[in-house]
């Protein structure tokens, strides 16, 4: 088994030891229950920012219909974790999430992953209020009104194991043959085309991947905040997980998970002003937009700075 | 053995004819060059042998096997699965990756492990990693490109970049290699490397290759063969010094300087 090297041996420890230390934390209440509300949205948004990352930052897809995908995981886990209260619903409902919105993903990204730019934005940005739409008229998703009395099944430890297998999951594509296909279409799509890349292919293969992982994060979440409806998974959403996307670097796994605590830790610390919330955050968008456009990582990974000493010029 | 045939090729765009009912064959193994004044549709020819454009009439065969087969409409991917490789006039590198990846990505077709082998990491994805980088700092080392695998493709010097475009066409394993004004904006000295270059990729890879290109004493040189494009019509085709005392091909040339 090549898997077990030391690399993947050492990740392995780090995640596990990133478990301990905050189950630690919330068992002796240094963590209180306000603020494991606070890691919940950090986990959830983590996934969706770090597979919104794939289509749009390492594949270079515009899109901003991301949260219609995690709307389809949410109904799908909730109605069937409804019907079969129990952990295995519980799971059964994130896998049958997942796949549904990667199912939609493909019919949605055949069609509309040949344009480009803010066509595609626009495409996808209705494809996700069709979704939208269609939740709010369905009788079994209750309509406007939404689903009530999700069983919750989520907790920290279900919210960390996903988090960590989406990073690791998305990260093993990305550093793989089809996640530099991807990676070529961003970079320059006729060049792509012309070293043999199927484009349409790998456009659509990273849209699904990253539908699949929205999906996961919408069947966690439902599961956690027990009720759901189809206004919570609208273009503002969206436009949440791009920021975060953005924040922290297209095209950075890292960059994405950073971004994610920070702006979930800032939004909590400004709670108590809550009038003046929206207008600091928007605020330090606009200048971290200023004085660091590609984001706080750019392409980077966290784990690039450790490299420095054996890139360094020797002549 | 005729590897490549080109028969009343035409492409317009709009009320422009930019090639117009061109003839072409390439025999394997030959050096052929193909020449014309600015704007006679010498790229654009390129781009419909590649699948960029689709034709407007006209038919492409090419010798896959033994066998002729017409790939005219074929999408770019499928085209340089069946060995068409290219570089572009303007430079159309990976910028921002290593030239490492630009060499990988290229090598992509090749890969034999799926999805979920990437998403799981199988020992295939491993093995067949391994394989990969070993045959792509091959390819750099042949050509003296090998020492700057981990450098970004932008910050190479221009006639490296000219360079690594033709290595990383080559990386797709082609039967024809299309080089678009491969000199381009070269100093004399990167013109005499890019030279070696060619000799070397036809003595070592066995390959066949077409060449646009604007500086007509390289063309005289190298090529065996020359085609002439003047608006979008092949006025004349044979050997280098035929061309050169070809009254028409005068003619188009010195129209360009009056
Ligand atoms: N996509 C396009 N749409 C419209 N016109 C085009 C397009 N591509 C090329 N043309 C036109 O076709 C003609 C031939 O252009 P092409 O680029 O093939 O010439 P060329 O021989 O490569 O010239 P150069 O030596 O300058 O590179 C030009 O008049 C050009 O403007
Ligand atoms: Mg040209």
């Amino acid at each position: 088994m090549k898997v077990l090297n030391k690399k993947n041996i050492f990740t392995l420890i780090i995640i596990i030891a990133i478990y301990a230390l905050v189950q630690l934390l919330l068992t002796t209440g240094t963590i209180s229950s306000f603020y494991e509300i606070t890691i919940a949205t950090i986990c959830i948004n983590i996934i969706l920012a770090v597979s919104l990352n794939l289509v749009t930052g390492f594949t270079g897809q515009f899109s901003l219909g991301h949260a219609g995908f995690m709307s389809i995981g949410a109904y799908a886990g909730a109605l069937i974790n409804m019907s079969m209260k129990s952990t295995s619903g519980f799971l059964a409902g994130i896998l049958i999430g997942a796949i549904a919105a990667a199912i939609i993903g493909v019919l949605i990204g055949i069609p509309t992953l040949r344009l480009k730019g803010d066509y595609l934005a626009i495409a996808t940005l209705g494809m996700a209020e069709i979704i939208r739409v269609v939740f709010l008229n369905m009788e079994i998703t209750n309509g406007a009104a939404g689903l009530n009395g999700i069983p919750r099944f989520t907790n920290w430890t279900w919210l960390y194991l996903f988090t960590a297998l989406t990073i690791v999951l998305i990260n093993n594509f990305v550093r793989s043959s089809q996640g530099r296909a991807c990676i070529s279409i961003r970079e320059d799509e006729i060049a792509a085309e012309s070293m043999g890349i199927n484009t349409t292919k790998y456009k659509v293969m990273a849209f699904a991947i990253g539908a699949a992982f929205a999906g996961v994060a919408g069947a966690l979440y439902s599961s956690y905040f027990y009720f759901i409806n189809p206004t919570m998974f609208g273009f503002q959403k969206s436009i949440d997980i791009l920021v975060i996307v953005v924040f922290g670097g297209l095209g950075s796994i890292t960059g994405s998970v950073i971004a994610a605590v920070l702006l979930a830790v800032i939004t909590t610390m400004l709670q108590s002003f809550s009038s003046l919330r929206m207008i600091i955050y928007a605020l330090l968008l606009v200048i971290i937009m200023l004085f660091r456009p590609q984001g706080l990582l750019g392409t980077k990974e966290v784990t690039d700075l450790f490299k420095f000493r054996r890139n360094e010029k020797v002549e | 053995m005729s590897l490549l045939t080109v028969e009343k090729l035409t492409k317009s765009f709009g009320g422009l004819t930019a090639v117009s009912n061109a003839n072409m064959h390439i025999d394997k193994g030959e050096l052929v060059g193909l020449i014309g004044p600015n704007g006679a549709g010498k790229t654009t020819f390129f781009n419909l042998l590649t699948g960029v454009y689709e034709p407007t009439s006209g038919s492409i065969k090419l010798d896959i096997d033994g066998e002729q087969t017409e790939i005219a409409g074929f999408k770019p991917n499928n085209v340089t699965k069946v060995g068409l490789a290219r570089t572009f006039q303007n430079i159309r590198l990976f910028k921002d990756l290593s030239v490492l990846d630009n060499i990988r990505i290229a090598m992509h077709q090749n890969i034999d492990y799926r999805l979920p082998s990437a998403l799981f990491r199988s020992n295939k994805y491993y093995e067949e990693e391994e394989r990969l980088r070993k045959e792509a700092e091959e390819l750099l080392d042949i050509f003296d490109l090998s020492h700057k695998k981990d450098e970004m493709a932008k910050n190479l010097p221009y006639g490296e970049q000219r360079h690594l475009e033709i290595v990383r066409a080559m990386a797709t394993k082609p039967v024809l290699l299309l080089l678009d004004e491969p000199a381009a904006g070269m100093n004399p000295n990167e013109t005499v490397h890019l030279t070696k270059t060619i000799a070397k990729i036809r003595d070592e890879f066995d390959l066949t290759v077409l060449l646009i290109e604007h500086d007509m004493s390289l063309v005289m040189k190298i090529c065996e063969r020359v085609y002439v494009l003047d608006y979008g019509t092949m006025i004349a085709s044979g050997k280098p010094e035929e061309i050169k005392n070809n009254k028409r091909v005068i003619e188009a040339y010195l129209g360009e300087d009056v």
